[in-house]
């Protein structure tokens, strides 16, 4: 049972705020994954749970209880660092080992704790190995053994992927999942990785320049996503955006600029409605844009020249130029397209996102 | 359709010939020789040819001035059998262990402070190499008047603080001038040591502190069982420097006590001077240089095959 939480944390380095007003509760067992391009504080963050950073101000709790100024060994935390740190002149069984020995269990639980996590980790063969006579991956498996051997409250991973190659870190992925699952403890995860932040986490909470933009279940962030950057950072390709002017003609709500014209329907167009006559952004994701039949409707499209083509196997990457915007549209992968061709595309009128120019907030 | 990868390699082959000195070299073993050339010279005139030259007037009994015959190990024996030798051998030892051990033990514990961050953090690294940089003969005068029976500063302060009541003669009396001396030792040495070891501290990742941190270990323990293991090669070789170094070490007694009160200073060192220079007999001073040279020979095998063990581990 360990429920964290974070109150009004803020975190300053002399003239650099690297956190500021964080609050989250993070539930019992829950997979938190912290995402956000680089210096937006996720680091900073997990080390002041950590307790290895101080806290500027603010309050983190765990099970209600203030730990602030409590030193990072009597918070009952593990933590897997993006470089493993683990003790190059200590053997795996002894890495492992290393925190219960500190805290005084007996040798046959010792034993008993590192033998099981080794065997769930599948690094059984490699307890007298060196860590320098381990690979990337064993390495990583080493990292996260000493974190689950003395069963923790929390743990704590900072970009524990990283330094793998992509194969690998899918395959880990999987497996942390499962491990999760398995143990079932609260889990603060760390990425700039905006795919392991979607598969990995229960919650997901994007963060920029220290704020926390948006928390919500993956899908929900990408469907609904709060502000302009949280719809930009979330999926790849990215969403694309383009400035367009709201126009309302006899109760039809348009949104125009030079080269596209498509009307806005239901219920995105009763919010934008307040916004007739201004600019505003609008959104649309490679995967809501197909090539237009003729039972698209007109108003839902728009005429475009292809610059790019990405064939990808599974889908096609189209780059194409739509009057003086550029955008990726995501098509099937037996389309037969060529450069500089001209071709219509379709929206999913559902899926359309617009947010305020200046503001950035989604309307 | 004609394709312009062909002309890569003519291109190369157009590169200018280089001269022969340059394509001698080339040859990695001539390039090797010349490299080796200076340091070879040098060892040889400086270290090589007086380390031959001692081995072979302490087989003769060349006096200064004299030009001595073979004796074989004639003077060996003597200095076996010489008091004042063996005095100076103990002497020696005494001074070697207790200095190296004190030097060890303040530097390790500057380092540690000085590895942690805080303001003038730059300032005091330098400032600590002071006595370090202060040519020897000059530092140890100063300290000469520091312990000097009138003028002593130290006495001075300590009779202030109503520490002492009469005067501390500090080079004269024996005992006192041996700890006097291997302060000095101390004195100077310790930066060598304490910058040394900081700089093998900063090769330890502070992530491996905070790893040992979250595993639970208390700061004593994070030194224990992180720090010490991983500073232990650097600790061997800056110890093998140490004792090397300091088991021939003269200027500082030289200057200080050269040797006195009644050889209570007296090494082997000061000892091979005062025989060697000081009363003429060469081949006799040479022979006790020489008979350092075991000695340092067993305590260097033995911690090398230590930084060996160390540095595999
Ligand atoms: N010790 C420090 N001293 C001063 N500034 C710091 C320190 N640590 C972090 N910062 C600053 O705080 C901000 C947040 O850093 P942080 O390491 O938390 O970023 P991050 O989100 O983890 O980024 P990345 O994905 O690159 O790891 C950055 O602007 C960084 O420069
Ligand atoms: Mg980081």
């Amino acid at each position: 049972m360990a429920e964290v939480a974070l109150q009004n944390l803020n975190k300053n380095f002399d003239e650099v705020y690297a956190v500021r007003d964080v609050n989250l509760a993070i539930h019992d067992k829950e997979f938190i994954v912290l995402v956000g391009p680089s210096g937006c504080g996720k680091t900073t963050t997990l080390r002041m749970v950590a307790g290895l950073e101080s806290i500027s101000s603010g309050r983190i709790l765990i099970d209600d209880k203030v730990i602030n100024d409590l030193p990072p060994m009597d918070r009952d935390i593990a933590m897997v660092f993006q470089n493993y740190a683990l003790y190059p002149h200590m053997s795996v069984y002894d890495n492992m080992a290393f925190g219960l020995k500190m805290r005084k269990f007996d040798r046959a639980d010792i034993g008993r704790r590192v033998q099981e996590a080794a065997q769930i980790l599948g690094i059984e063969q490699l307890l007298q190995r060196k860590p320098r006579q381990l690979s990337g991956g064993q390495r990583q498996r080493v990292a996260l053994g000493r974190a689950i051997v003395r069963h923790p409250q929390v743990f704590l991973f900072d970009e524990p992927l990283s330094n793998l190659d992509a194969k690998l870190r899918v395959q880990m992925r999987v497996e942390l999942k499962k491990l999760h699952d398995w143990l079932g403890t609260t889990a603060i995860y760390v990425t700039h990785d905006q795919v392991e932040a979607m598969t990995l986490g229960d919650r997901v909470v994007v963060m920029r320049d220290g704020l926390v933009q948006q928390v919500g279940e993956p899908l929900e962030l990408y469907n609904e996503p709060a502000n302009r950057f949280v719809a930009g950072f979330l999926g790849s390709p990215a969403m694309n955006f383009a400035t367009v002017r709201v126009r309302e003609a006899d109760g039809v709500l348009w949104a125009e600029n030079n080269g596209i014209r498509i009307r806005v329907l239901g219920q995105t167009a009763g919010r934008l409605r307040r916004h007739a006559g201004e600019q505003v952004t609008m959104g649309i994701r490679p995967e809501d844009l197909h090539l237009a039949s003729a039972a698209d409707p007109l108003e839902l499209g728009f005429d475009a020249v292809i610059e790019v083509v990405e064939k990808l196997g599974s889908e096609i990457l189209l780059d194409v130029a739509v009057g003086e915007t550029t955008m990726v549209a995501s098509v099937e992968p037996h389309v037969r397209v060529g450069v500089h061709e001209k071709l219509r595309l379709a929206i999913n009128p559902e899926r359309l996102h617009f947010f305020d120019t200046t503001s950035e907030v989604v309307i | 359709m004609t394709f312009t990868t062909v002309a890569a390699p003519r291109s190369y082959a157009r590169t200018p010939r280089r001269g022969p000195v340059t394509r001698l070299l080339e040859d990695e073993r001539w390039l090797a020789i010349v490299l080796l050339l200076p340091t070879v010279v040098l060892l040889g005139l400086f270290i090589a040819y007086p380390f031959i030259k001692g081995i072979m007037l302490s087989v003769t009994d060349t006096k200064v001035g004299v030009p001595g015959h073979f004796v074989g190990l004639q003077n060996f024996v003597n200095v076996w059998h010489d008091g004042i030798f063996r005095v100076a051998v103990w002497n020696t030892c005494i001074y070697t262990a207790i200095a190296t051990i004190f030097k060890l033990a303040l530097g390790l514990w500057l380092a540690v402070l000085l590895n942690n961050n805080f303001k003038g953090k730059a300032f005091t690294r330098a400032f600590i190499l002071l006595p370090f940089i202060i040519p020897t003969v000059l530092s140890t005068l100063a300290w000469k008047w520091m312990f000097d029976p009138t003028f002593s500063v130290i006495n001075w302060g300590l009779y202030r603080l109503g520490i002492i009541d009469h005067r501390i003669n500090w080079l004269g009396d024996p005992d006192l001038a041996l700890i006097s001396v291997i302060i000095v030792n101390v004195w100077r040495g310790v930066p060598f040591f304490a910058i040394s070891l900081l700089a093998g501290l900063q090769t330890i990742s502070p992530e491996l502190h905070e790893a040992a941190a979250i595993d639970g270990a208390r700061a004593w323990q994070r030194f224990r069982h992180v720090t010490w293991p991983l500073l232990l090669p650097v600790t061997l070789v800056v110890m093998l420097f140490s004792v090397i170094q300091t088991f021939a070490d003269f200027q500082l007694v030289y200057v200080l006590t050269g040797g006195g009160p009644a050889n209570a200073t007296q090494l082997f060192s000061t000892y091979a001077y005062q025989i060697g220079i000081g009363t003429g007999l060469l081949s006799q001073g040479a022979t006790i240089s020489l008979a350092v040279f075991p000695v340092l020979l067993v305590v260097v095998i033995v911690q090398l095959f230590y930084i060996r063990k160390a540095e595999t581990h």
